[in-house]
């Protein structure tokens, strides 16, 4: 097969503008090649052996790299590699113009395990003082996240987010403390942000990133660091990170499991080019739905902060090209490459999406539309009108179709009959008397009341949000789970 | 020195009109002949920065290995390239001087001010690999080469 060389590297070829070779793999006709003409290795190698950054060999129509059998893969006479150093450059625009930000006594003495690490030294602590970086969400990636970069001294933070501290948020959202239930996430993250390390700006966004306001927001930073924990604001997320330039230190987290990468850089892949569409809306539930470790989030978050920081420095192996997955049960980390898309819709060479849209019609949400009166034939109840019913003594049997565990979390005073057990207690219920079914959120007890009124009863209604909606609107001192 | 017809030179200065703001790229193909690089032909290629495109320029390397292939077919070479600097000066930045990696080669560099090319200069790479690398100036000759253009 053939290498065509490059015109700078001809001089170390022989002065050839191709070079045959008998090889079987892509790697024994590199080998080949450096062992024919030895002068050639220096260029296309660093010292550890790694292809060089700024080298780019391709296979035919393919870059080396993302080849799934790397240097294995098979080739014959008929296939060509060609060795293509990059090219690229720009104007004199910023990095001339700003100079690296100094460091004060202060800061010098805060970041000295920083400064005597030759990876970071004053130059690269000068660079996290020049960086920007936007969080988005101060939830559970966001907390841990927010909290180390602000350690290690980030000069820019951004916080976005536009939720209150729940009490159920203390279990991993670390940067929150119990007398912060109540206050808006943003503003209690940023008074620890700003207790732990006063030399760093911070910048709250309190709003909902939206497909108006984010590629504004993002506009202003150097690196995106996602926290959200839903699929239309991770769509948004990236494609406002290619749309913009900006890498996106990627985590999500569900029950036991993590995943973490870099995303929407010039080289590597996006969200996208891993996942084209959402999964359709219900089939992945949310952590509020589904459950969370804890402690997860922490060791997720700190990875996509890792990442920042070295995305920063531009040192180490960033974790572009590949998903990292974590399985905190097992204590397993396994490693999946993900190669960049042609055809993605957003980073592929013909993109369609160029520029931002719905993402709750994408990932197939409806707007939240008024309750509907009647379901499957079943008459909703809002926790209002029960509340008025129950005070104005009406009889009313409520009955509660949840687990006994979550009986014992909260209860609102009805008879506890689980929806599997239903069937064959269905004696307990009088038919005559008015039935209203709840539920933790209304979806079980919708099921209990289209069951009871097959079964003969026909004065069955369903509380429309449950025990939680009864919480939110009647009584507080109803715990919410 | 780099020889260039008056058809190539003013299409690398009307690409870089036609991309203002943004910044433009492209190759040129022809032959190296001793201290001279001749070129024959200039190919646009897209940037592929759509991040930062009026201070950036970037070539897709397999965008590259294809202007490449269509040269090898036509018998000529890659001798430079070329971009433009919207509102700056036609001079290498050292963006420029830290990405340029193909020694013996050309890098043209066209000043767009307010969307009209100004000024355009040539810069070649010389030293023998990133530790003594440099960029020296360049003369830039335009006329017609060995080969008329088709
Ligand atoms: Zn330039
Ligand atoms: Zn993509």
């Amino acid at each position: 097969m053939k290498i065509h060389i490059p015109t700078p590297l001809r001089v170390y070829a022989g002065k050839q503008d191709s070079v045959s070779v008998n090889a079987t793999t892509v790697g024994e006709a590199l080998g080949q090649l450096t062992e024919e003409h030895p002068d050639l290795k220096k260029h296309l190698y660093s010292e550890d052996g790694k292809l060089r950054a700024f080298v780019n060999v391709y296979l035919n129509d393919e870059d080396i790299r993302y080849l799934p059998a790397k240097d294995s893969t098979p080739v014959s006479e008929a296939d060509s590699l060609s060795i293509i150093p990059s090219i690229a450059g720009g104007a004199p625009v910023m990095e001339e113009a700003t100079a690296l930000p100094e460091l004060s006594t202060a800061e010098m003495a805060r970041y000295s395990r920083h400064l005597i690490l030759p990876e970071v030294g004053m130059e690269g602590q000068q660079r996290l003082k020049a960086a920007k970086v936007l969080c988005v969400g101060t939830g559970g990636l966001g907390a841990p996240l927010a909290f180390y970069l602000a350690a290690a001294g980030i000069g820019t933070l951004g916080l976005v987010d536009f939720d209150v501290v729940d009490e159920s948020n203390l279990q991993r959202q670390i940067i929150h403390s119990t007398k912060d239930v109540g206050r808006p996430k943003i503003d209690s993250a940023a008074d620890k942000l700003s207790a732990l390390n006063p030399h760093m700006k911070i910048v709250k966004h309190e709003t909902m990133l939206t497909s108006q306001n984010a590629l504004d927001i993002i506009k202003d930073y150097d690196i995106v660091a996602d926290g959200t924990d839903n699929f239309p604001t991770r769509y948004l997320v990236n494609d406002a990170c290619v749309l913009s330039g900006k890498p996106n230190a990627y985590g999500s987290i569900f029950r036991f499991e993590g995943q973490a990468s870099v995303f929407a850089t010039e080289e590597g892949p996006c969200y996208r080019c891993l996942y084209p569409e959402p999964p359709p809306p219900g089939l992945v539930p949310s952590c509020a739905e589904g459950g969370v470790l804890g402690i997860l989030p922490g060791l997720v978050g700190i990875i996509q902060a890792t990442e920042v920081i070295k995305l920063i420095l531009g040192k180490g192996d960033p974790l572009i090209g590949r998903l990292l997955l974590v399985d905190s049960l097992g204590m397993k980390f396994r490693e999946l490459k993900l190669r960049k898309n042609p055809e993605c819709p957003v980073c592929g060479t013909n993109p369609t999406v160029t520029k931002l849209i719905d993402y709750d019609q994408f990932c197939g949400i409806q707007p939240a539309a008024a309750p509907a009166a009647v379901l499957n034939g079943i008459e909703q109840i809002t926790p209002m009108d029960l509340k008025r019913r129950l005070d104005a003594k009406d009889d009313v049997f409520v009955l509660d179709v949840r687990e006994p565990y979550e009986f014992q979390i909260a209860s609102m005073g009805g008879h506890l009959i689980p929806l599997n057990d239903l069937p064959k207690r269905v004696s307990e219920l009088d038919a005559s008397r008015e039935i209203v079914v709840h539920c933790k959120m209304g979806g079980r007890s919708q099921k209990a009341a289209e069951f009871l009124k097959q079964n003969g009863f026909t004065k069955v209604q369903n509380l429309a949000g449950g025990i939680n909606a009864w919480s939110a609107e009647i009584d507080p001192t109803v715990p919410k789970y | 020195m780099l020889k260039l017809s008056e058809q190539v030179y003013s299409a690398m200065r009307t690409h870089g009109e036609e991309t203002y703001p943004h910044e433009c790229c492209g190759v040129l193909l022809g032959r190296s002949e001793g201290d001279v690089n001749c070129v024959e032909d200039a190919v646009r290629a897209g940037n592929t920065r759509t991040d930062s495109a009026h201070n950036r320029y970037n070539i897709a390397p397999q965008e590259l290995v294809k202007i490449q292939r269509q040269g090898r077919e036509r018998g000529l070479d890659i001798v430079g390239f070329y971009h433009s600097h919207p509102d700056h000066p036609a001079q290498w930045s050292k963006t420029d001087f830290a990405e340029a990696h193909w020694l013996g080669c050309s890098y043209v560099i066209t000043s767009v001010q307010k969307g009209r090319a100004t000024v355009t200069n040539s810069f070649l790479l010389t030293g023998s690999g990133e530790d003594d690398k440099a960029f020296l100036d360049e003369a830039l000759e335009v006329e017609r080469c060995s080969v008329a253009a088709l």
